[in-house]
């Protein structure tokens, strides 16, 4: 067991949440207004920024995100962060996860890497926090539903623990897979997915400095239904690819298997790139609503990552490579 | 509990009130009432829906679960309509159900109504281009869309003087309210991602009341 001492707890963690709440209420009283326009409603503001303080414990020494990885924009209230979540392992409603994720063990854990690589080996989570500094990212979460969130995530770079295993020059994607017991992960007895819930990065992408491997949220460990212990993120893709409560990373030369991809080819591909021109067959993915808003805004493309990772696709029709 | 003395006795009206001794008038008023707690209860979602869109007790996504809430309602009082006619058929004592029929049929006429103004408003900002596009080009807004176009004249034509005006016509022009039931169950179905449960028991109810039409007219030509 790791001990957290409060004295490492840095100053920086206490004041941006209030500044983000009262940013945040006013965003939300202006969408409110649009929403009143139309409805004559709107929501109490204060009630839902009045958040239940975060229960799980601060993570220490986190290097603040440099102005690339951090969106300024208002981040999403903690409550629904962590209250309105996909995560199929624990139920398929949206309140499912925060209500049966309990169940979850997160402790002991391990990551096995294996496959096309040079040094194969099985990490401990807490290794892993303790050999490895945490960096704060601000970013943007659009999920295929479209609706979005923006959060601030603590982890740690995928490549910097993918290096440290060393990729054989034969690895050319990274496959992920998620734990399987259907005693913790309930949703497991029905087969809605083709469980462990799988998914993949192609070594690029995966080496890409957005890609973080994320073991907390709002400064602190992750709730087990965002994913705890340890889960992907990768801002620029649809939230379905960031896979969650990791157990195995393999190296390999051909295109793995992912679970939604399994479960509907032509609606989910193996990018999943963040694109307003492509929608699902089923619905639009022009525009998005950021929860806590009432009216929609414009998707951007690779969900507003174009710069820093447009280059990666430039030869790929993306329209064929969704 | 002996309601039609209590009501006698009350009654300002001494003289009418002696004629509806007989229990007539208070049966009729007791099932009013039922009827009006029905319908109170069928409007308590949008109660809940309208209370927490003001108050901020809708959850991370309130349009969402406003789209959610009014959808499911949309549908199930449309399958409680529905359900009306084989109900009496099957059990003679719910022949009182009868003015349900029409209850459950304007009540789903007015949660689909909510239910596609939620969508037309917040998702697509009442532009009518968009709004277009949509029920043009996504199979599931189609079905949702024609569903509730079929029950526009159904909802019109709910009167008693429609009913007669309309005469036989009337009951088949109101047939239309299974087409729209099954157009829902589909609008249902195709947006689903991958869980199919709550759809689908929708799809075996609707199934239900056709077969038992089905088989109703089936001994009937027989």
């Amino acid at each position: 067991m790791r001990m957290i001492r409060p004295s490492l707890l840095p100053e920086r963690d206490v004041t941006p949440e209030a500044l983000f709440l009262r940013r945040r209420q006013f965003m939300q009283a202006s969408a409110a207004f649009s929403g009143a326009m139309l409805f004559g409603c709107g929501e109490d503001t204060a009630a839902r920024a009045a958040a239940p303080a975060p229960s799980l414990a601060k993570l220490p020494n986190i290097i603040p995100a440099p102005a690339s990885y951090r969106t300024d924009e208002a981040q999403t209230p903690y409550a629904d962060a962590t209250a309105y979540n996909n995560f199929y392992e624990f139920g398929t409603a949206k309140e499912d996860p925060a209500r049966n994720a309990h169940t979850l063990r997160i402790r002991p854990w391990t990551l096995a890497v294996e496959g096309e690589v040079a040094k194969p080996g099985v990490l401990d989570i807490d290794t892993l926090l303790k050999q490895y500094p945490l960096e704060e990212r601000i970013y943007r979460l659009r999920c295929v539903e479209a609706w979005s969130m923006v959060i601030p995530w603590v982890g740690i770079p995928l490549a910097d623990v993918l290096k440290r295993f060393a990729p054989t020059s034969a690895a050319k994607y990274v496959a992920f897979e998620t734990l399987v017991d259907e005693e913790q992960m309930p949703g497991q007895k029905r087969s809605v997915l083709d469980w462990p819930y799988r998914e993949g990065l192609r070594l690029d992408e995966a080496m890409h400095p957005l890609a973080i491997l994320a073991v907390g949220m709002y400064g602190n460990v992750l709730p087990s239904q965002n994913g705890a212990p340890l889960r992907l993120v990768v801002p620029w893709k649809y939230g379905f690819k960031s896979i969650k409560s990791i157990v195995k990373l393999k190296l390999v030369e051909r295109m793995p298997r992912t679970s939604w991809n399994d479960q509907a080819p032509d609606e989910y591909g193996f990018y999943a790139n963040v694109n307003p021109r492509v929608d699902h067959p089923r619905w639009s993915q022009r525009s998005e609503r950021r929860i806590g808003e009432w009216n929609k805004r414009p998707t951007l493309p690779f969900n507003g990552y174009a710069e820093q990772v447009a280059g990666l696709y430039k030869t790929m029709d993306l329209r064929r490579h969704f | 509990m002996q309601p039609a003395t209590l009501r006698v006795a009350a009654d300002p009206l001494g003289g009418r009130g002696r004629l509806e001794a007989s229990g007539v008038g208070a049966v009729l008023t007791k099932r009013a009432l039922v009827h009006a707690a029905v319908v109170a209860l069928a409007l308590a979602p949008l109660a809940w829906l309208a209370h927490g869109a003001l108050r901020g007790g809708l959850g991370a996504n309130p349009v969402e679960t406003i789209t959610h809430t009014t959808g499911g309602w949309a549908l199930r009082c449309l399958l409680a309509c529905l359900a009306v006619t084989p109900l009496r058929r099957a059990v003679p004592r719910l022949a009182v159900l009868a003015p349900y029929r029409r209850t459950f049929g304007l009540l789903a006429f007015l949660y689909a109504v909510l239910h596609a103004a939620t969508f037309f408003a917040l998702d697509l900002g009442f532009v009518f281009a968009r709004i277009a596009e949509e029920i043009a080009e996504r199979p599931y807004v189609t079905l949702g869309f024609t569903a509730l176009v079929l029950m526009t004249p159904l909802a019109v034509t709910s009167t008693r003087s429609w009913q007669r005006r309309l005469g036989r016509r009337w009951l088949t022009l109101h047939k239309l309210a299974y087409v729209a039931a099954a157009l829902a169950v589909a609008h249902f179905l195709w947006l689903v991602k991958a869980d199919l449960r709550e759809p689908l028991i929708y799809a075996a109810l609707l199934a239900a009341l056709l077969g038992a039409r089905v088989i109703r007219a089936a001994t009937f030509f027989e």
